[in-house]
């Protein structure tokens, strides 16, 4: 099924750090934006995977930060830029299993470093830049017909 | 399998969502790392955890998981249900280990 989609759509949240209680908000309302045009559910879930592992790595590892989403009748962007602490090595952090996550972190069952292989693996195009002191960007775009 | 009828057969006690019992199971999948679980386990299955607080909610919905069994006797916590009732997501709780719920849906799912 083709999505119904008029124009374009656009949207952003308000991260914040350490904020555990709101974690998923911005992804459940993508979700629901998704499912009202009538994307293929298969594609709303790998969005919303996408979306939520952002979301945790922002509350987990950064003071505050956004998340923007622009929908097309092509393709969903998702763009999860924060300030935070940056990533010195990008190339470790995509590692599956490398996780820095703190022991209390750990213990809600984060922390497995699979966040940002998830991500990629879920969207279509993926990128990250990182500035150490500055904060991290996560680029995500996602086909939304095969 | 209907999570109702699993539930009957696990004695489970429901802590949210009882309308979701009437959806069907496609299979189980036991973990505590939530991302993991977001990675690996497919729609319809019903998740085996340990974990109780509020962000197994939104992995359980956004993954669109068939309900949560929270093992060895640990129970959701008050914050937790409140969201599970919101976004329809059923949470259910045993005092078995994750192996031995496992165990019991693996034969179960399995004849
Ligand atoms: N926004 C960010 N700011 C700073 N560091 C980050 C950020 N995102 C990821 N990292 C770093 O990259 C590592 C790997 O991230 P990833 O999301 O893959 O795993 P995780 O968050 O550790 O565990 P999981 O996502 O499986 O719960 C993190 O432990 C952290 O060191
Ligand atoms: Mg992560």
């Amino acid at each position: 099924m083709t999505p119904e989609i008029n124009g374009n759509v656009e949207g952003s949240f308000q991260l914040i750090g350490g904020n555990f209680t709101n974690a998923g908000e911005a992804s459940t309302q993508l979700k629901m934006k998704l499912f009202e045009f009538g994307v293929d559910d298969a594609i709303i879930r790998r969005a919303a995977i996408a979306t939520f592992e952002a979301e945790m790595n922002v509350i987990i590892y950064a003071a505050a930060g956004q998340l923007h989403y622009y929908i097309t009748p092509e393709n969903i962007k998702i763009r999860v830029e924060d300030m935070g602490p940056g990533i010195e090595d990008i190339e470790q952090a995509m590692q599956e299993g490398y996780s820095t996550a703190p022991e209390w972190v750990r213990e809600m069952g984060w922390g497995a470093g699979m966040g940002l292989p998830n991500m990629k693996r879920n969207s279509d195009e993926f990128m990250i830049e990182s500035v150490v002191g500055e904060g991290t960007t996560v680029h995500m775009t996602i086909n939304l017909n095969e | 399998m209907k999570l109702s009828e699993l539930a009957e057969k696990l004695s489970l006690k429901i802590a949210s969502h009882t309308e979701g019992m009437n959806g069907n199971i496609t299979g189980a999948y036991s973990s505590d790392l939530l991302s993991d679980v977001m990675a690996n386990s497919k729609v319809g299955n019903v998740w085996i955890t340990l974990q109780t607080h509020i962000n197994i909610v939104a992995v359980a919905s956004l993954k669109g998981l068939a309900g949560i069994i929270i093992v060895g006797n640990r129970q959701p916590q008050p914050e937790t249900i409140e969201k599970a009732e919101a976004e329809k997501v059923t949470i259910l709780t045993t005092s078995h280990t994750a192996y031995e719920t496992a165990g019991q849906i693996y034969q179960i799912l399995s004849t």
